[in-house]
This record gives structure tokens, sequence and C-alpha cells, in this order.
């Protein structure tokens, strides 16, 4: 058996404060002739207020909708005019816009985003239409397929009391078409300041002309007071929650199941073991739970554990969970998954091989860096690393604090996923049985 | 700071040239074509193998592909996963009409292993019936959920409408056709087709080309056998005809496709072709997007492509919209691409798709995955990456009278195949005024 040794990724990382309290991230890398630019702003969809779900989300859109000295749509024809691409995205902890072009239009993008850093331009007009797309995005994703919305929405209103953590982060029809301007306007001034966000830099470039950019595109953003992030802790279960619907176009049975974790963030080294677990119980044909439910007892069709509703153990706050989703063959009685995982979860608690904890290292790492490839999820990376953990340099470093995770702590972790502290989802097929 | 606000939009800093990476090739003597590149970067290897398939079994072909790290005659299904986890690596295999591929990457230090293992399962994959049981019952399994998805079942209804008896009319089998394959089918395709006459060795990543070379020799070099090689028929002509209407009872929203006829990669237009479809609907800048999302509202993500298949080419407009505007969204999915010969491109909005298209390469090729991708796709239709290079000159010299003469002699809804999957009760009469309707 060859186990690798797990090779450190090196990319140099230069980190600064504006005077506005923008914080901005710098990894130059000649590797490719393209720039990756993202900003990363401290807000998701736990912060939308009551009344509103689908704020964060629909204030995403409007953002691509114009600011200051750029029109309607015109943010998507000067980066692709560029030759580059562009999105942004929406998670529970923070929203992020992402640009990706040839190195050629880096000062492009950085204007591009310290115009709607300013304040996006938003009228009733294009808050109706991005209404209508958001509902159409609503509609592919979750409401005319089977297991829309399973677990990420489904999942967090059985684990989880209060409003930030437990509603719907893709909004509910009503409260999208409630959505004002004034609304929009409120949650631009409390949470898109400067101060609020991180912007990040990957690719070819030089980092001193960058820097002078950054300053000259940026500098004269005003300065506002970052917001003040609520504590979103609730005290962990004590007893089983259990839950079920029917899925009318699901054919198979599925079930997720969810234990709280330490945080992500305050408590990053008891969080770390819980990312091992989930790769050794379900990563690959080797893996614990892939092995023993796929393919020898065949109470599952497909098994997936991993933390955070979002899969993004480095880009989340608490409270946060770890999750095992199954889809099982029709028929199979989802509490025989659920004494089996139980089974499988004792057998990690009473120790594990560290040959089989190398293994499942060296693929995480692999994972890790492959995704590190990519210049545009380079700068995503660095700019959450920096939001989250203080620093950016924190993306490179994860693989190796992953790889110091000692079996023993693996082990504890499995111990403390227990059936008291559990909240199940099920999900019954329905009408197309 | 005292920076004033910029109000200029800045331009752009001098083109930085496009620079590809140039693939050192082998054949082995066993007819095995291996192209290897060094890209620097991660220390990881990207690895692409494509074994001809033209006419093999489709069910047979996706069981083979799903059990082939089933086991071997020595080693067993968790025996090979592990050996590949411990030097961070995945291989996984998919079956489509024309091909059998095998793909998947691992760190760069644990290549030689990775290939070892590829060379150990195309040589001694044995199909064992117990894991071929559990491989069939999940491709069953995965199938019941994917056709319950309205893109699988417009697609699939799609396929049949365009290309009828060919081969790529139906690309995906029926769970009684999977439930059927047993371990000698699997056997006998195995035999039949997995030789090393034909087939494409890709691997990118931060390697040395020579010592990889005399790795897949050691792993590869045995692999033999040769089969009757068979090729795939040109697809046919698209035939225009009535709408087909595939009825899915409470769909909240149509799935919208329209089919409409496209050239080759070598064809002298497909420079012209290329901008014209990003001009239509080929990126979000385009009139389609613009109309249908930024405009009406009417979709999330509205888009146009060209296909380059290796049977032949064809162009696919596609939207899901809600309900109530499917009438409506057809109707400036047929206007758009009739606009596009009535209102052709002026100078400013080709050029925008121009440089979209020539940044787009560059983009493509910035990571291992990417150009390993493309080399694959290219060979497909028996061209190098350099190709890459002469296609962004060629889109260049594109002119807006270019755009103009392949948009009206193939952007044309009377030239199209439309197949609109949705709530029947309710689209169909909106649906009518397009003309005659069938069923799929």
């Amino acid at each position: 058996m060859t186990v690798a040794t797990i090779p450190a990724p090196a990319f140099a990382i230069e980190r600064f404060k504006l005077d506005n309290g923008l914080r901005v991230v710098l990894a130059p890398d000649p590797g490719a002739p393209v720039v990756g630019v993202a900003v990363v702003y401290d807000v998701g969809m736990r912060s939308e207020p009551e009344g509103r779900t689908g704020f964060a989300h629909l204030f995403e859109h409007m953002m691509f909708q114009g600011s200051h000295n750029v029109g309607k749509a015109e943010h998507m024809r000067h980066v692709q005019s560029a030759g580059g691409t562009f999105n942004g995205s929406t998670h529970i902890d923070y929203t992020d816009y992402f640009n990706l072009l040839p190195s050629n239009g880096l000062e492009l993008a950085l204007f591009l985003e310290a115009d709607r850093m300013r304040g996006p331009a938003i009228t009733e007009e294009n808050l109706a239409n991005q209404v209508s797309v958001v509902k159409e995005e609503i509609r592919v994703n979750v409401l005319n397929r089977p297991y829309g919305g399973f677990p990420w929405i489904k999942l967090p209103p059985v684990m989880f009391d209060t409003f930030p953590n437990a509603h719907d982060g893709y909004g509910s029809f009503v409260d999208l078409d409630a959505a004002t301007v004034d609304d929009a306007q409120s949650f631009f001034d409390a949470y898109y300041p400067a101060s609020n966000a991180v912007l990040s830099v990957a690719g070819d470039f030089d980092p001193e002309q960058a820097r002078a950019l950054v300053e000259r595109h940026f500098g004269g953003v005003e300065a506002r007071p970052a917001p003040v992030h609520p504590p979103f802790d609730e005290p962990d279960l004590d007893a089983e929650r259990r839950e079920s619907y029917v899925d009318e176009r699901a054919t198979l049975p599925a079930v997720a199941i969810a234990w709280r974790v330490p945080d992500p963030v305050t408590e990053l080294a008891a969080f770390l073991p819980y990312v091992v677990l989930g790769e050794l119980l379900t990563d690959g044909d080797a893996s614990r739970l892939v092995e023993r439910l796929v393919h020898t007892d065949r109470t599952a069709t497909a098994v997936a554990a991993h933390t955070s509703f979002m899969s993004e153990p480095f880009a989340s706050r608490g409270p946060t969970a770890m999750l095992v989703q199954a889809f099982l063959p029709p028929g199979t009685p989802v509490d025989t998954v659920l004494g089996t995982v139980d089974e499988e979860l004792a057998r990690v608690a009473a120790g594990v091989d560290e040959v089989e904890l190398d293994r499942v290292k060296a693929r995480v790492a692999a994972q890790l860096l492959r995704g590190d490839d990519s210049v545009m999820g380079r700068s995503r990376r660095f700019a959450t690393a920096e939001i989250f953990h203080g620093d950016a340099a924190m993306a490179t470093r994860f693989a190796s604090l992953l790889g110091e995770v000692t079996a023993t702590a693996v082990s504890e972790a499995a111990a403390a996923l227990t059936p008291n502290r559990r909240a199940v989802l099920e999900v019954i097929p329905g009408g197309a049985q | 700071m005292s920076s004033p606000v910029n109000n200029v939009v800045p331009g752009l800093a001098p083109e930085v040239p496009l620079t590809l990476p140039e693939p050192v090739e082998r054949t082995l003597p066993n007819g095995l074509r291996v192209l290897l590149t060094r890209r620097p970067g991660v220390p990881l290897a990207e690895v692409r193998l494509s074994i001809p398939a033209a006419h093999a079994d489709l069910a047979v072909a996706d069981v083979l592909s799903a059990a082939l790290f089933s086991g071997t005659e020595t080693a067993s299904m968790t025996e090979i996963a592990q050996r590949l986890q411990g030097v961070g690596g995945a291989l996984g295999a998919g079956a489509d009409p024309d091909r059998i591929a095998v793909s998947g990457n691992s760190l760069a230090t644990g290549l030689p292993e990775l290939l070892e293992v590829l060379g150990d399962l195309l040589k001694a994959a044995d199909y064992p019936d117990g894991p071929l049981e559990v491989e069939r019952s999940r491709i069953i399994d995965s199938l019941s959920v994917a056709e319950q998805q309205p893109d699988f079942q417009v697609g699939r209804a799609l396929d049949a409408r365009l290309w009828g008896d060919h081969p790529y009319g139906n690309q995906q089998p029926a769970a009684a056709e999977v439930a059927a394959v047993d371990r000698e089918a699997v056997l006998a395709l195995h035999a039949a087709r997995l030789h090393p006459t034909g087939a494409r060795l890709i691997i990118v990543g931060d390697i040395d080309p020579d010592a990889t070379a005399a790795a897949v020799e050691k792993a590869l070099g045995d692999w033999n056998g040769a089969g009757e090689p068979r090729r795939m028929a040109p697809l046919p002509d698209l035939a225009p005809g009535p709408l087909v209407l595939v009825d899915r009872p409470g769909s909240v929203q149509s799935a919208i496709r329209v089919a409409y006829p496209a050239v080759a990669r070598t064809h002298a237009d497909n420079a012209a072709q290329h901008l014209a479809n990003l001009v239509f609907g080929g990126y979000f800048s385009s009139r389609l997007v613009m109309n249908l999302r930024e405009t009406k509202g009417y979709g999330y993500s509205p888009r146009s492509r060209v296909d380059h298949a290796p049977a032949g080419s064809f162009q696919l407009a596609a939207v899901d919209v809600a309900t109530e505007v499917t009438g409506p969204a057809l109707a400036e999915v047929h206007a758009e691409l009739r606009g596009m010969a009535e209102r052709p491109p002026a100078a400013d909005e080709l050029d925008l798709a121009r440089r979209y298209a020539l940044g787009s390469v560059k983009l493509a090729t910035a990571t291992q995955a990417g150009i390993a991708n493309y080399i694959s796709v290219l060979a497909a239709a028996g061209l190098p990456l350099s190709w890459l290079a002469e296609h962004s000159e060629r889109i260049r010299e594109v002119t807006p009278a270019d755009v103009q003469r392949v948009a009206a002699e193939r952007l044309d809804p009377d030239r199209a195949v439309a197949v609109v999957l949705g709530d029947g009760d309710q689209i169909r009469e909106p649906l009518a005024e397009f003309g005659e309707i069938a069923a799929p």
C-alpha cells in the first residue's frame, strides 16, 4: 500500500486594510494569464429579517442591476467584454461576488466591484424583474424537481428553533413579493459597508500595481461602521427530533441525520475531527458507510456525510451541524439505516486505524489542492478564510491542520454523535411510486 | 484616503497572448495513444482515458462503467479503493454512445500507483456477481430519480425526436434493460471493446512527461486485445415538423428546447457560427438572456449552445419558464432566432462576443482539469490542442456580414425542432398557436 505524503501548497499572500476598513488580500501567482477578483460580504441568509426570507439572495441579484456608474446589465457586459466570467452566491453566513478575467482585465473588475460597493441602483422595475427571476430559480432548483431543497432548506427547521437558523434562505414567494426598494436600501446600509467586506485578488498580476489600483478604486468608498454580528447560538438538542414529509416527485426514500458540531471558527481544533470523520465515513468505496450501507447491507443506494449545511466547513460559523444523508432502495425502512449508522459510528468511536486515517487525509488534501488550482476558487477561498478565520493564509493551512487530526480525536467525534442529539428528516416518496 | 470617486470605466491593459501547453505524444506498441502535458501549479495529475464504444449496448456499457471498480481476479473493490485513496486519488467511469471514459485525479506523486490500478482494472476487472448486482440496482434507482427531473425527461424526448433510430436517439437505457444485464454480457463487452487500439490516454498536471511515459508503459504496456472497430454513422439532418409536447402533469415550469442545424468545428463557417451563437444566447450578455431573463423575467437561465458531438453538430436553445408564460416565452425564442438574420449584430455587439470568446479560451485552459478536458474533447474530433489558437485567430476575422449569413442559413425557427415539456392541460392551448402539436 502506497500512502502519499501530503504536499503543502505555497501561495504568497499579502494582506492589508484600507482606511475605510476594507480588508484586502493579494495572492499573486503567474501560473496562467488570468486573474480572480472576489468580494465577500460578511452577511448571509442567517441575517435576513423576519418576514423577508430569501432577502439576502434577492439582494445579491440586485447587486447586478447597476450602480453609480454602471447601468443595468452593464456589469456583466463589461466583464464579458474583457473575456471574463462573473457570478455571485449567497450562503448561510456570507455572500460573495466573483469575477475571473484574462489578467488585463484586473482594473476593470476592481472598478466594477468598487462601484457597487458604493451602492446598487435599485428601482421598482429592476426589483420586480429580479423577484420574478429568483422565483424561476427556486422553481428550477426546489419546486419542480425531486428532493428539492433536501436537506439544506428542509433540515434546519427540524434542528433549530430560532428564525435565523431555521428559516428557508431561498425564501417564500410571499416574502419575495413583499420586498421593497426601501428594504434593499436598509439591507445595504446595515450589511454592505466596506468594513464588512474582504476584497481578494488571485492569479497573474503585479502586487505593487494591484495595491495601487485597489487604493485608487476602493480608497474613496465611504467609511461606515461594520455591523455587530449577533450570536445565533441555540442550545444543543437533548432529545432526538424527527420529522418526515412526502415529496410527490421522489422515487426513493431518503433520510438526513444531523448533529450539532463545535463552532467551526471559535472551536476550530475541536471542529476539524468532524471534517475528517465525514470523509472517513463516505469518501469513496473504501469508506465506512459506503462499504457497509451500499455494498454490504444494500440498504442505501448513495450516502454522503459532510459538515455545515452547504458543505463548506471553512466558510461557516456556528451553530452548524454534521450531516449524513442517504438515498435508500425502494421499500427500505429508514430505521434500518439509522441503526446501521449508529453501529458504524460506534465502531469508529472504538478506535481508528492510522493507515486508514492517512489514506483519508491524503484524499482530503488532494481535493483541497484541486480546488486551489482554479484561480477563481483560490480568490474566493482566501476571502472566506479572511472573513471567518481572520487570516487569508489559513486557507493554505487547512490541509495540514486536517493532517494533524489524531485517530483519538476522530473517535471522540464519532462518540459524540449520539441518537439523543440528532435531528432526523425523512423523505417519503410520493405519487411517482 | 482622498481619492476622488472614479466614474470612468477603465479600459483594459494590453492583451496577454494565449499560451497553450504542448502535449507530448506517444503511441505505445499496443496502440494506446498517450498525450502527456506538464502543467505545474498544484501538485496533482488529471487523467482521462477514452475508449471507443460505438454501437455498444448502452445498458451493458453503463453497468460495466459502474462495476469496473468492483474487483479484479486478485483484488477486492475495497482494496482497489484503498490503493486509490492512499495516493489522494479517485477514478470514475461513464459511457455514452461514442465511448467508455475513465477519468480521475491523484496527487502527482501518486500517479504511478493510480496508473497501476487503472492497468489492473483494464486487464483484469472481474465484475463479481455480488457487487455487479449492487451497481445494477444503483443505476436503476438513480434512473428512477432522473426520470422525475424535467431536464432529463425533455432531453430523452428531444434525442428521440432529433435522431430517431440513430444511436444518439436513445442515450439513456430503461430500467428494464439495465435489470437484464448479467455478468456474462459485461465480461463480453469488456473483452470486445476495452482495448488499447483506438483508445486515448490524456494526463495533465505537475508531471515529468518522460517519467510519466515510463509509468504509463509499465502500467499499460501489456494491456492488449483487439476487436473490430465500429464506426458511428453521422447524425441525420434535422427534420422540422410539429412541436412535440411532453406532458408532465403538475409541472410548475415548462422546459422549452429548440434545436437547429450547425456546422462542424472544421467547417469554414465555424468561427462565425460560434460568435452567432454567443450573440443569440451563448452568454449572459446575449439577446436571449437580456430579453427572457433581464427584461421579461420569464426564466432563470435561458441559454443556447453549439453541440459538437463526434457524430455531428447541432445547436440548442433552452429555457425553463413558469407554466403561464410558456407561449410568450416560445414566441420570444422564435423571434430572437429570426432576429439574428433580420437584425444582425452591429460591430460593437459582435466585438463584445468576440472578446468574450477569446477570453473564454484563456479561462478554460487555466486549470489542469480544464486543459485535460479540452485536449480530450478536441482529440475526439481529431484536433490538437493548438487548434484553439488557430480558432482564436479565425474568431478575430469574423465580420457582422459573416454572422448574418450563418444566422440566415441555420438560426431559423422554420428549420428547427421544438420540444416542450410541461403541464399539458395548461400549455396545450397556448402552444397550439404555433401550429400542429405531436406527442413524443
